[in-house]
């Protein structure tokens, strides 16, 4: 296990250097520059501009000045926020983007498995068709609609909970934890119900009901945890996800997340900005993938012994 | 996995009872209590060093923490006296003597003296730090020689601290509107030993405008800034008219989501809007409704087209007027952008205090016909079709659109429409690679030279090619005349000029659409969009 872990580290410092360079590349391609604005900048003030950030120099000696700094651990100025760096405003969007996705993530959790888990118990009668087809409903809802509806019912027709912000009116966390969960929950269901029915069908789980368990001791103590490896293969990739598809959610309640400040250095050409939130990214879901890779090893020890 | 359950139903409880018990309802009641003002004001602001900023998210911010040596009436507009509780102006109108306020204090307690404007406007001049309104005080003398290199021993220009309470600017030609341009931030002053702690006057990245380092001298002063979620404003007690401020803080709310934006409002998170645009359905929906809280501004402000006049047809002047003839902009402001927006003739905005530009054509569609034709092209035929440019906005959408139909119906020509991300939108204008585009200008100040400066030659803003040497001269002799009544004159022959030639064409002038709360006191609507906080104050409305 230890020489997957490492294996799957070391594999993963070239796909980082290459992250940095594509994405160096496809930003400089792209039309606009950062200080590009409605009104023409006078080009004494841009020349100065472009010293300062040497955005002057070859293309080649800025992405090596980049690479070095980078390896030192910084991540340069912002180009829109003058006073700030990257990792400053990194630092202040994590903790607000990680504490959303881990919301979000117990919502599709909770809401995934246990619908998925009661829809199994009695396929194709009502018990399964309900959550089924919310499951379905909530795939097919992106949360670009969900997040202005449920705005609409719980913000202003009810009145019972706040419409935007994060972590300053109380209870303002919950629909947007919702929101970014709903998909996720939606697909979990679907996936559990799958692992579970399989799961029964096998003959372990006969040999337990014939040995009199009760019904609910089956289903938590055997037959959950082997239905449960198709969930914990797609978490991986989902934590990812969630940490960097939020911006939607994230504009529509207007939090101060890390995918609202990926999209804006987008909008506004910050280079550095840019790089450092893609580097990030590319981070968090190589973290992710491989944790999720360990867990699977742990929770299906058939795994272990191949190469 | 029991246990997994209960941590699971531990963190929602979390989630759910996160800050439950806490202060308040919703931000307008509780900021009417403590005489907070929440703002939404459309976007995370830059910076707020008043030599770095361009854009009005900023400007909202910073007319609250710094104060010029005038300050404009918000009611009027007028020039009323700020740091300089007096001056004096010479017979030719080229030099202004300032008395400044003995009481005037900086937000930590130090004196404001006339040697902090020589300090302050010597490093807006200063060429190296990227002040893209350095040219605002080019009015000055010797100031542009200094910002070029051209001079760089600062004694030559105009300004000069004659004691410490006193202050003399020589101008290079008299300005009327000087006086009102004093009030704009890159005539600010700025706190020299804080600047000088944090690296300086050249160092556009230096922290001293960030909250823990800050010092200005407005009526508040920079409390707190959390990136994309509020930027936190506090009463000043060291500003010398603290008597008069009743507000104790202002939450500057960055929401840059028009929908996100509404409902703010709409579930009393904000007390008002103060972002130029709203979502058109929903201004018929305040209207009906809420008309108490809708807010429809006109401002000196202008919606138009820039031809490329380099690019076939379009370097046949009669082509440009017919297009401009060929638009019914009554049905465009009524059915399309339905808020109350003026109908353009002009370039320029009517400015009823000052210079309102005469009208030479209006809408005809006989005579677009006939003009088109007499260029080549009867009842459109053979016309190339030709694209319009315009940034990815459902509103510059919708005007784009109906535009197309306009032009087609009449002229019967065929316009594709082409929409583009703001920066690759802006490239694209910048080079002058359009047929058509779309823009927008908002004056700085009130005077028309703000509008008709861009189309100079080779002015920076100047995004069609055209150039006409009569109209730079025009610019050129406005420039040293002082008369108002002969400038307005001048102006005029170059509207007339404009009205021709046709470089752009006008569709309307701005509203500005704001939803301001019935508790919101001592917000005026004027044409600059010009809302100072230190007289505002929030009232709880009769039920």
């Amino acid at each position: 296990m230890l020489r997957i872990f490492l294996q799957r580290c070391l594999s993963a410092i070239p796909v980082l250097f290459l992250v940095v360079l594509f994405t160096f590349i496809l930003i400089r391609l792209a039309p606009g520059g950062p200080f590009d604005d409605e009104r023409a900048v006078p080009p004494q003030v841009l020349e100065n501009l472009n010293k300062r950030y040497h955005l002057d120099d070859p293309i080649h000696v800025q992405f090596f000045d980049y690479v070095k700094h980078l390896l030192q651990g910084d991540f340069g100025p912002s180009f829109k926020y003058p006073s700030r760096t990257v990792t400053e405003v990194i630092y202040a969007g994590i903790p607000v983007t990680l504490e959303l996705s881990l919301y979000a993530f117990l919502v599709a959790l909770v809401f995934g498995i246990t619908s998925g888990v009661i829809a199994s118990l009695k396929p194709n009668t009502l018990q399964d068709y309900v959550p089924m087809s919310a499951a379905m409903i909530g795939i097919c809802l992106p949360s670009f609609v969900l997040g202005p509806l449920l705005i609409l019912v719980f913000g202003i027709q009810l009145d019972w909970l706040p419409v935007s912000g994060w972590g300053v009116t109380p209870g303002d966390k919950i629909l947007p934890s919702i929101t970014l969960g709903a998909g996720y929950a939606a697909y979990l269901a679907r996936l559990s119900r799958g692992g579970m029915l399989e799961t029964l069908s096998q003959d372990y789980i006969r040999t337990a009901r014939a040995k009199g368990l009760s019904g609910w001791r089956v289903v938590f103590h055997h037959a959950l945890r082997g239905a449960l490896a198709p969930v914990v293969s797609f978490a991986g990739p989902a934590v990812a996800g969630l940490l960097s598809g939020s911006f939607v959610v994230e504009t529509i309640y207007q939090i101060p997340g890390l995918g609202r400040f990926y999209l804006q250095a987008a909008f506004n050409r910050d280079y550095t900005m840019i790089l450092g939130m893609t580097i990030l990214f590319a981070f968090l879901i190589i973290i992710c993938n491989l944790l999720a890779d360990l867990l699977l090893l742990w929770l299906n020890p058939k795994l272990r012994g191949r190469k | 996995m029991k246990n997994f359950g209960i941590v699971v139903a531990l963190l929602l409880a979390m989630v759910v009872l996160h800050g439950c018990g806490e202060k308040k309802l919703n931000n307008v009641e509780y900021g009417i209590r403590n005489q907070i003002l929440y703002y939404a004001n459309g976007d995370e602001p830059k910076s707020v060093d008043p030599h770095l900023i361009t854009g009005t998210v900023e400007n909202n911010i910073i007319i609250n923490l710094f104060e010029g040596l005038t300050s404009k009436d918000a009611k009027t507009l007028e020039a009323r006296p700020g740091v300089a509780e007096s001056w004096t102006i010479s017979e030719d109108g080229r030099v202004y003597r300032f008395k400044l306020r003995e009481n005037a204090r900086w937000s930590n307690g130090d004196p404001l003296t006339a040697e902090d404007f020589v300090y302050s406007w010597r490093r807006a001049l200063n060429p190296r730090l990227p002040n893209a309104y350095a040219y605002m005080m080019f009015y000055i003398e010797g100031a542009e020689a200094f910002y070029k290199g051209e001079n760089t021993d600062f004694a030559s220009v105009g300004v000069k601290a004659i004691s410490p309470h006193e202050l003399e600017v020589t101008l290079k030609a008299p300005a009327h509107f000087f006086l009102q341009l004093l009030d704009h931030h890159s005539y600010y002053p700025v706190h020299g030993p804080t600047l000088e702690k944090f690296g300086g006057v050249e160092d556009p990245t230096s922290r001293w405008a960030l909250p823990e380092n800050f010092v200005g001298n407005g009526p508040f002063v920079l409390k707190r800034w959390e990136i994309n979620k509020v930027v936190e404003l506090d009463k000043n007690p060291h500003y010398w008219d603290a008597d008069v401020v009743r507000l104790q803080a202002v939450h500057f709310l960055p929401i840059d989501d028009q929908q996100a934006e509404e409902r703010a409002f709409r579930s009393k998170q904000v007390h008002l809007t103060n972002t130029p645009q709203m979502d058109i359905e929903k201004i018929q929906v305040y209207r009906k409704d809420r008309p108490e809280v809708l807010r429809v501004i006109p401002t000196y402000a202008s919606y138009y087209y820039e031809f490329n006049v380099q690019r076939k047809p379009f370097d046949d002047a009669r082509v440009r007027k017919a297009f401009a003839l060929a638009i019914e902009r009554d049905l465009l402001v009524k059915n399309v952008t339905k808020g109350g927006e003026v109908p353009a003739y002009n370039f320029v905005p009517p400015d009823p205090e000052g210079y309102t530009p005469q009208i030479y054509w209006r809408e005809d569609v006989e005579e677009a016909r006939r003009l088109l034709a007499e260029a080549g092209f009867p009842n459109g035929e053979g016309f190339p079709v030709l694209t319009l440019l315009y940034n990815t906005h459902d509103n510059h959408h919708k005007v784009a659109v109906a535009i197309q139909q306009m032009l087609k119906k009449n002229l019967n020509v065929n316009i594709q429409l082409e929409n583009k991300e703001w920066k690759v939108y802006l490239a694209a204008r910048k080079n002058v690679e359009h047929d058509i585009a779309r823009a927008g200008w908002l004056g700085d100040y009130l005077d028309p030279s703000n509008f008709f400066d861009i189309l100079r030659s080779y002015a920076g803003n100047n995004n069609t090619n055209w150039k006409n040497p009569r109209y730079d001269e025009l610019m050129n002799t406005i420039e040293a005349t002082s008369d108002p009544a002969r400038r307005n004159e001048l102006f005029e022959e170059a509207n007339r000029i404009l009205a021709e030639e046709m470089p752009v064409l006008p569709l309307y002038f701005f509203v500005d659409i704001n939803l301001v709360d019935t508790s919101v006191k001592g917000w005026y609507d004027n044409v600059m969009h010009f809302h100072p906080l230190k007289y505002v104050y929030l009232e709880a409305s009769e039920p």
